[in-house]
C-alpha cells in the first residue's frame, strides 16, 4: 500500500511566546489537490513552511511520501515549491530561471536542457518570455514561470502558497486551470495555501480550515460539502463571505 | 458653521450648519473650553439636529471630545442625528460605549537597556550558527565539490576586482602622494629627501596598501554582497534556493567570498605599486629626486617580506569582508529598510574588523620580529 504523499501528526509551531497552531494532525493522498486554508494570521503559510523543511516545528511529525521531514540540506528535495512572490532569481531570465536546477541535479547536456526549459515555459503559457528578466513580467507572468521552475525536475509533488495572491480575476482562473491540468495530466500532487474561494472551489478536492482562535484545524473535507453542509459558524462564514459578529 | 452653547436642560451643545474640517480648530477650541467646565455626574449632550452636514475628520474629533466626557463620568450623547449626519455617527462609534485604549508606554532605561542586551545576544547566536553552517556547508564541498556555484566565481572576480580597478588605482595613488607631500615637508629640514622612498615604501606595502583597498573593497563589493543577498532573503529567493536543494552556503557565500580571496591580493600588489608611483611623482616635482633614485631606494628599503605581508593581510581582509557581508545578507529582514540598516551594519562591521585585523597582524609581526 501506497504511503500518504504528506503526513502531519501532532503538529506544532509558533514563535516566542505566540502559538500559531498546535496538535495538527491530517494526510494527503498522493495525486490530491489539498488546499490549506484559514483566515490571515492562522499560521498556513508556516505551515507549508513546516511541511517544506524550512522552519523547525515545535513538536510533531511531518512524512513526504513515506521518507520522513525534508531535510533541504541533504541534497534535491523530492518536490518542488511556488513562493507567494514567485521568489524568481532576479539577477536571471525566467528561461535560466527554469533552467538552474536542471543544471545542478541533471547530466542532462544543455541543449538538453534548453529543450526541456522550453518545454515548461510552453506548458505555463510563457515561451516567448524566456529571455526576459523576472523585473520586465507582470505579476501572474512570475507566479507562472515559478511554477515552470517548481515542475522542472518533474516532482510528484508541488506546493504552491496563494498562487493567485493579488492577479486579476482573468490571470487568476487561467492560474487554477493551469493547476488543475498539471494535476490531472500527470496526477501531481498539490498543496496550496489560500483563501480565495472561487480557486478553493474550483480545484481543490479536499481542505483543511485553521482557526487562529482554536489554534487547530475547524474542518476538513470536501471544500463544497464544507459550504453546504458545516454547522460550525466560524466555517459558515469563512465560505460564504459573512462578517462573524465578534 | 455655528456653534452654540444652550443653558437648556439637560445641557445641550448646538451645532449646526456645514461643519467642515477646515475650519475644526475653532469648533474644538470652544467646545473644549464649554465642556471642561462640565463637571462628573452632570450631562451635556451634543445636538446635530441642524447640522446640514459634516465630514469624517469633523466627526472624529466631536466623537472624541463626547467620549473623553463619558470617561469623566458626565453623560453624554449625540442628539437628533439623521440621514448621513446618523451614519457618520455610528461610522466614528459615536453611539457605543466609548473604549479606553492604553496609551503605549515609553520605554523605560532598563528596558532600552534589556533590549540592546538581548539583541546583542541574539546577534551573537545568528552570527555564530552562521559560522557553524558555513563550516558544515565547507565539509559538505569538500564532500561534493560540485554543489558549489563555482561558475560564478570569474563574474565575481571582474565585478569585484577588474571593476574597482580604476578607483583602486585613483585613491592608491593619491594616498601615496599625499603621505610623501606629508613626510617631505618634514623630512627636507634634515635634507633626507630621499627618505621619502622608505617612508612611502614601507607604508604602502605593510599598511596601507592592503588597507586601503580593503575599505574600497568593502564599500564596493561588501556592500553590494549584503544589499543583494538581503534582497533575496526578503523576497523568499533564498528559501527558493534551498526547496531546490541548493545549500544557500555553497551556492552564495563560499564563491564570493574565493572571488574576493582571489582578487584581493591582485589589487594590494597593485595598489603598492600606485601608491609607491605617487610618492615619486612627489619626490620628482619638489624633492629634486631623479626616477632611478627615487626606485632604488625604494628597493633598498622595501624587502620582499614587506610586499608579502601586505599580501597575507589582504587574504584575510578578503574572508573578513566576504564573511560579513555575507552573514549581514542572511540575517536580513523586514522589507527595503531591513535591507538598507544590514547594507550599513555591514559597511560598518567590515570596517571595524579590517582596522582590528590590521592591528592584531601589526602586534604579531612586531613580535615575531616579522
Amino acid at each position: 500500500m501506497n504511503a500518504p504523499m504528506v503526513s502531519v501528526t501532532d503538529l506544532a509551531m509558533g514563535f516566542g511566546e505566540v502559538t500559531l497552531f498546535e496538535h495538527l494532525s491530517f494526510e494527503v493522498e498522493r495525486g490530491e489537490v489539498f488546499t490549506i486554508l484559514g483566515g490571515s494570521g492562522c499560521g498556513k503559510s508556516t505551515l507549508l513552511r513546516c511541511i517544506i523543511g524550512l522552519e523547525t516545528p515545535r513538536r510533531g511529525e511531518i512524512s513526504i511520501a513515506g521518507i520522513g521531514r525534508p531535510n533541504l540540506d541533504a541534497g534535491r528535495p523530492p518536490f518542488g515549491v511556488m513562493f507567494q512572490s514567485g521568489a524568481l532569481f532576479g539577477s536571471m531570465t525566467v528561461a535560466e530561471n527554469v533552467a538552474v536546477a536542471l543544471k545542478q541535479w541533471t547530466d542532462l547536456t544543455p541543449d538538453a536542457i534548453a529543450a526541456v526549459v522550453l518545454a515548461k515555459l510552453r506548458q505555463v503559457g510563457l515561451e516567448s518570455a524566456g529571455n526576459k528578466f523576472p523585473a520586465e513580467i507582470s505579476g501572474g507572468m512570475k507566479k507562472r514561470a515559478a511554477i515552470a521552475r517548481a515542475l522542472a525536475l518533474e516532482p510528484e509533488l508541488i506546493f504552491l502558497d496563494e498562487p493567485s495572491a493579488g492577479l486579476d480575476p482573468v490571470s487568476a482562473v487561467e492560474l487554477d486551470d493551469l493547476i488543475l491540468s498539471m494535476n490531472r495530466a500527470f496526477g501531481l500532487t498539490v498543496i496550496i495555501v489560500t483563501h480565495e474561494l472561487e480557486s478553493i472551489f474550483k480545484i481543490a478536492t479536499r481542505c483543511i480550515m485553521l482557526d487562529k482562535a482554536t489554534k487547530g484545524i475547524i474542518a476538513s473535507g470536501d471544500p463544497k460539502q464544507l459550504r453546504e453542509n458545516s454547522t460550525d459558524p466560524r466555517v459558515h462564514s469563512f465560505f460564504n463571505r459573512l462578517a462573524r459578529s465578534s | 458653521m455655528e456653534f452654540l452653547a444652550l443653558p437648556s436642560a439637560p445641557p445641550e451643545l448646538r451645532l449646526q450648519g456645514d461643519l467642515k474640517f477646515s475650519e475644526a480648530a475653532r469648533l474644538w477650541e470652544s467646545t473644549r473650553k464649554r465642556i471642561d467646565t462640565v463637571k462628573a455626574g452632570e450631562t451635556i449632550h451634543f445636538d446635530v439636529s441642524r447640522v446640514d452636514s459634516v465630514d469624517g475628520g469633523t466627526m472624529a474629533l466631536l466623537v472624541h471630545l463626547r467620549n473623553e466626557l463619558k470617561f469623566r463620568g458626565v453623560r453624554s450623547e449625540f442628539i437628533g442625528a439623521t440621514g448621513r449626519v446618523k451614519e457618520l455617527v455610528h461610522l466614528y462609534h459615536g453611539d457605543e460605549a466609548p473604549v479606553r485604549v492604553a496609551a503605549r508606554k515609553p520605554r523605560g532605561t532598563f528596558d532600552q537597556i534589556g533590549e540592546a542586551t538581548l539583541s546583542i545576544v541574539s546577534e551573537l547566536r545568528e552570527v555564530l550558527g552562521f559560522f557553524g553552517a558555513m563550516l558544515l556547508g565547507v565539509v559538505g564541498l569538500l564532500r561534493e565539490p560540485k554543489t558549489a556555484n563555482w561558475k560564478e566565481v570569474p563574474y565575481l572576480m571582474e565585478k569585484t576586482g577588474a571593476d574597482a580597478v580604476p578607483i583602486v588605482v585613483l585613491i592608491n595613488f593619491l594616498v601615496g602622494f599625499v603621505m610623501a607631500f606629508q613626510g617631505a615637508v618634514q623630512l627636507k629640514q634634515f635634507g633626507a629627501n630621499i627618505f621619502v622612498a622608505d617612508l612611502v615604501g614601507l607604508s604602502v606595502t605593510r599598511e596601507l596598501g592592503p588597507l586601503m583597498t580593503g575599505i574600497i573593497v568593502c564599500g564596493r563589493s561588501g556592500a553590494a554582497f549584503a544589499a543583494e543577498i538581503g534582497t533575496m532573503k526578503v523576497s523568499e529567493e533564498i528559501d527558493a534556493l534551498r526547496t531546490m536543494g541548493f545549500g544557500p552556503y555553497r551556492y552564495l557565500v563560499m564563491p564570493r567570498t574565493l572571488a574576493l580571496m582571489l582578487v584581493l591580493p591582485l589589487l594590494t600588489l597593485l595598489a603598492d605599486l600606485v601608491g609607491i608611483a605617487g610618492g615619486l611623482l612627489v619626490g620628482l616635482l619638489s624633492l629634486d629626486l631623479t626616477i632611478s633614485g627615487y626606485l632604488h631606494e625604494t628597493q633598498k628599503a622595501v624587502r620582499t617580506w614587506d610586499v608579502f605581508s601586505g599580501v597575507v593581510k589582504s587574504v584575510v581582509f578578503a574572508l573578513a569582508i566576504g564573511l560579513i557581508s555575507c552573514q549581514q545578507g542572511f540575517a536580513t529582514s523586514g522589507g527595503a529598510e531591513g535591507v538598507g540598516r544590514r547594507t550599513t551594519s555591514s559597511v560598518v562591521t567590515i570596517l571595524f574588523s579590517l582596522i582590528l585585523i590590521d592591528a592584531l597582524f601589526t602586534l604579531f609581526f612586531y613580535f615575531f620580529g616579522l
